[in-house]
């Protein structure tokens, strides 16, 4: 299939995405439209925002603020109630991240580092990202520190072609922080505006792989103090709640920025950034939403819980 | 985690012990914890439901057991279910009565299939299988040349046809490869996509009517979240799945979408990938992944094990003692004596909650007998008061023992550590007590 056909594929995934969250807001809508606010619609709240992967935690939470905002504004209408949690969770997403990224005048480019668990589509955001920023006119240049997996260097090869960025590359199997070091080196003699590292898939609870993370990061600060200045962890949207202990142990090793969100072009809803915004304060910055160059979003908090909640 | 749930289930039934039978009444409260920690370990809303709701009759009107809590009664009840509507016992792989027999390995992007087909292969091939693998991923940049490296290192043959856009035609051209070349499995790669890709299912659907797969893996992965239902739903019911692979489970993830997979498939669950190395892939275990999704280790055949070998009285004794920290050593190499009379040490500590995070520091049976030996040489003053033993009374109990003074410092070091940490077990019951206290390694 190539690059055009895809694009009619892209087409029907989007309608099908719309049709995937149409099936959850008509859900939610219909049963709190249903009229009076009864016992029952707060069963049914929980049952669907525990199904849009929220965790029992924060849906309680959410449950009981609802419960809440009904008893003391005397609320009698179930649609003031989809109202008030639409609010709610759009001024939660929409709180500002708990690590800021550091507001600095880097010695040169603006160093993204992306991490994550394996196969959530770090590379894939990458030729994307720098996409996004070769639309803006912007120098990019990309760094494959992904030394492990086979053929890692390859297919971020092709995205760098894509996305018309350059590649600073290793041998397979190299140090992970020489190739860092040497993209960092080589993009601020090449003047690039943004320098976006790939790394290697590792699962957060292997304190080695973990190592080898802050490693990459030591190393950038010899060239730059202030980089990287920006730690992106990627989180596929059909996560459980296990992505809250990716988020845990992945900003204790380095401190997180922000999440991207990819695959939200399938039914899942994403909705524990929901919970990992609530727990640990990391906004997300990006969504994914499919598998072609320009299929990456900023991240909207009113568009997210509308398109939760709307047609 | 197993320590909240049965921490909670332990406080939930502290006064119901010996109360007679189970009732709707009496557990009410447990089974709202065991929901709570199967949707914690995201098996999916309306599973949970039914399965409780399963749970409850099955429970309904039991005798309260003498000698364990309703709490832990309810945990075993849950599991046992938990271990059947996995299947019960590990299901092999089908293999054609005409070679190549076909697996084919589908799922989302990102699941992990590639290296699965790697992994599998290598599996096979132990088993004196000669496995050719298919490379028809065509659209993922570098997905063909990731399994053609991956063979390389297993020194396997793989195929695709170079530049190919076409996976059919692949697939069809290598089961021809797979004949020629007296290969007897073949396991075909197919690119990630999603459950709703209308045009990329009808792919699968043609490689599925072109070659008749024997096996059609479904490869999920082990930290997903509710969507499990719905991705396993689609794909069984517009492919057919004979079978399920659960990747990544060397993680955290509590794995509850392997539940809800097998319920709305019903079809089981073969194999586990444990790592990202080719050999990290093992034989699925219902009985390990129950004890998982609820977060306990092996705990129940702790407990039944413990049951059958250790006095109750005086396990409720020992308890007690260790509660109000005042375990002696005399009661300690009673302990290491009734834990091995429950087996090789290293398989009872397996089974102890919290014991794999300790990866490494495990006690080995050597060192027990040498902790043995020292506290057979104390004397009975000794034991009861280990703060009296001073220099000439640890050289005569280095001698006595065979060991250094060095060793008996080492035990006596640990010993006191253990009493602190005991402090902090208080609230983790004697399970995890016996954990702890075994922890002698320096
Ligand atoms: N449908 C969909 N697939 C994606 C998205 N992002 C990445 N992928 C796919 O997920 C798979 C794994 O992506 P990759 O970038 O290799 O993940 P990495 O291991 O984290 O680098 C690939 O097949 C990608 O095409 C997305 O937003 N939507
Ligand atoms: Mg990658």
């Amino acid at each position: 299939m190539g690059e055009k056909n895809r694009f009619g594929i892209i087409a029907r995934l989007r309608s099908q995405l719309s049709k995937a969250r149409e099936g959850f807001a008509a859900k939610v809508r219909s049963l709190l439209r249903r009229g009076k606010i009864d016992e029952g619609i707060f069963e049914e709240l929980e049952a669907a925002l525990i199904q849009a992967d929220m965790g029992v935690n924060t849906t309680s939470e959410l449950v009981e603020k609802m419960r809440n905002r009904a008893k003391d504004d005397k609320l009698t209408d179930a649609e003031q109630l989809y109202s008030v949690l639409e609010e709610e969770l759009i001024s939660l997403l929409s709180r500002p991240a708990g690590v800021e990224p550091k507001p600095v005048q880097p010695v040169g480019p603006r160093v993204t580092l992306m991490i994550g668990v394996n196969g959530v589509g770090k590379t894939t955001t990458i030729g994307k990202l720098a996409n996004m920023h070769r639309q803006d006119e912007k120098k990019v240049l990309i760094a494959a520190a992904d030394t492990f997996r086979a053929a890692a260097i390859e297919q971020l090869e092709i995205w760098a072609n894509r996305s018309s960025a350059d590649l600073v590359k290793h041998k397979s199997g190299a140090d992970p922080a020489a190739v860092a070091y040497d993209a960092l080196a080589a993009a601020i003699a090449r003047k690039c505006d943004y320098l976006i590292i790939d790394t290697a898939g590792r699962l957060h609870t292997k304190t080695n792989l973990m190592e080898e993370l802050k490693k990459i990061k030591r190393v950038l600060g010899k060239l730059d103090p202030t980089a990287p200045h920006e730690i992106l962890m990627v989180l596929d949207a059909t996560t459980g709640q296990n992505a809250l202990s990716q988020a845990r142990l992945f900003t204790e090793a380095l401190g997180i920025t922000g999440i991207v969100l990819t695959k939200l072009d399938g039914t899942a809803k994403g909705g524990i950034v929901v919970a990992i915004q609530q727990e640990f304060g990391i906004p997300v910055k990006y969504i994914g939403v499919g598998e072609s160059l320009d299929d990456l979003k900023p991240f909207h908090p009113d568009e997210f819980v509308k398109a939760l909640f709307e047609d | 985690m197993f320590e909240a749930l049965s921490e909670k289930l332990q406080k939930t039934f502290r006064n119901l012990r010996g109360l007679g039978k189970l009732s709707d009444k009496n557990m009410k409260d447990g089974l709202r914890d065991v929901r709570m920690a199967l949707l914690e370990a995201d098996v999916s809303y309306k599973v949970v439901k039914d399965f409780i709701a399963h749970v409850q009759e099955k429970a309904l009107g039991r005798e309260v057991l003498e000698s364990i809590t309703p709490g832990q009664q309810i945990v075993k009840i849950v599991h046992d279910e938990l271990v059947q509507l996995m299947g019960g016992v590990a299901e092999p792989l089908g293999f054609s009565s005409e070679p190549p027999t076909v697996i084919m390995l589908i799922g989302l992007q990102g699941s992990g299939k590639t290296t699965t087909a790697a992994k599998l292969a290598r599996n096979l091939r132990a088993r004196g299988h000669h496995p050719l693998l298919v490379a028809a991923d065509v659209y993922r940049p570098a997905a063909v040349r990731q399994l053609q490296i991956l063979a390389e290192q297993l020194e396997m043959p793989s195929f695709t046809i170079e530049g190919s856009r076409d996976p059919v035609g692949i697939c069809k051209e290598a089961i021809q490869h797979a004949r020629r070349s007296a290969r007897d499995v073949a396991i075909l790669d197919t690119a990630g996509r999603l459950h709703i890709n209308d045009e990329l299912i009808e792919e699968l659907q043609l490689i599925r009517d072109a070659l008749k797969p024997k096996e059609t893996l479904l490869v999920a992965d082990a930290m997903t979240g509710q969507d499990a239902v719905t991705v396993a739903e689609s794909f069984h019911t517009r492919v057919g799945v004979t079978g399920v692979i659960l990747t990544k489970l060397d993680g955290d993830a509590r794995g509850g979408a392997a539940l809800s997979i097998r319920s709305v498939t019903g079809k089981p669950i073969k194999f586990v990938g444990i790592g990202e190395k080719l050999d990290a892939f093992d034989a699925f275990h219902p009985d390990r992944i129950a004890s998982r999704i609820l977060g306990m280790g092996d705990v129940l055949s702790l407990v039944e094990k413990a049951q059958g070998t250790i006095d109750e009285k005086r396990a409720a004794e020992l308890q007690e003692k260790l509660l109000k920290a005042q375990f002696t050593l005399e009661d300690f190499r009673e302990q290491l004596q009734q834990l091995k009379k429950m087996g090789p040490l290293d398989e009872v500590l397996a089974m102890i909650p919290g014991m794999s995070k300790l990866k490494g520091l495990e006690p080995q049976e050597k060192d027990v007998v040498k902790v043995e030996a020292i506290i057979n040489s104390m004397t009975n003053k000794e034991r009861q008061s280990p703060h009296i033993i001073e220099g000439s009374r640890k050289k005569r109990i280095a001698r006595g023992s065979g060991t250094s003074v060095a060793d008996v410092n080492r035990l006596l070091k640990q010993f006191q550590q253990m009493q602190k940490m005991m402090k902090q077990v208080r609230r983790l019951g004697w399970l995890r007590g016996l954990g702890g206290g075994l922890n002698l390694q320096p």
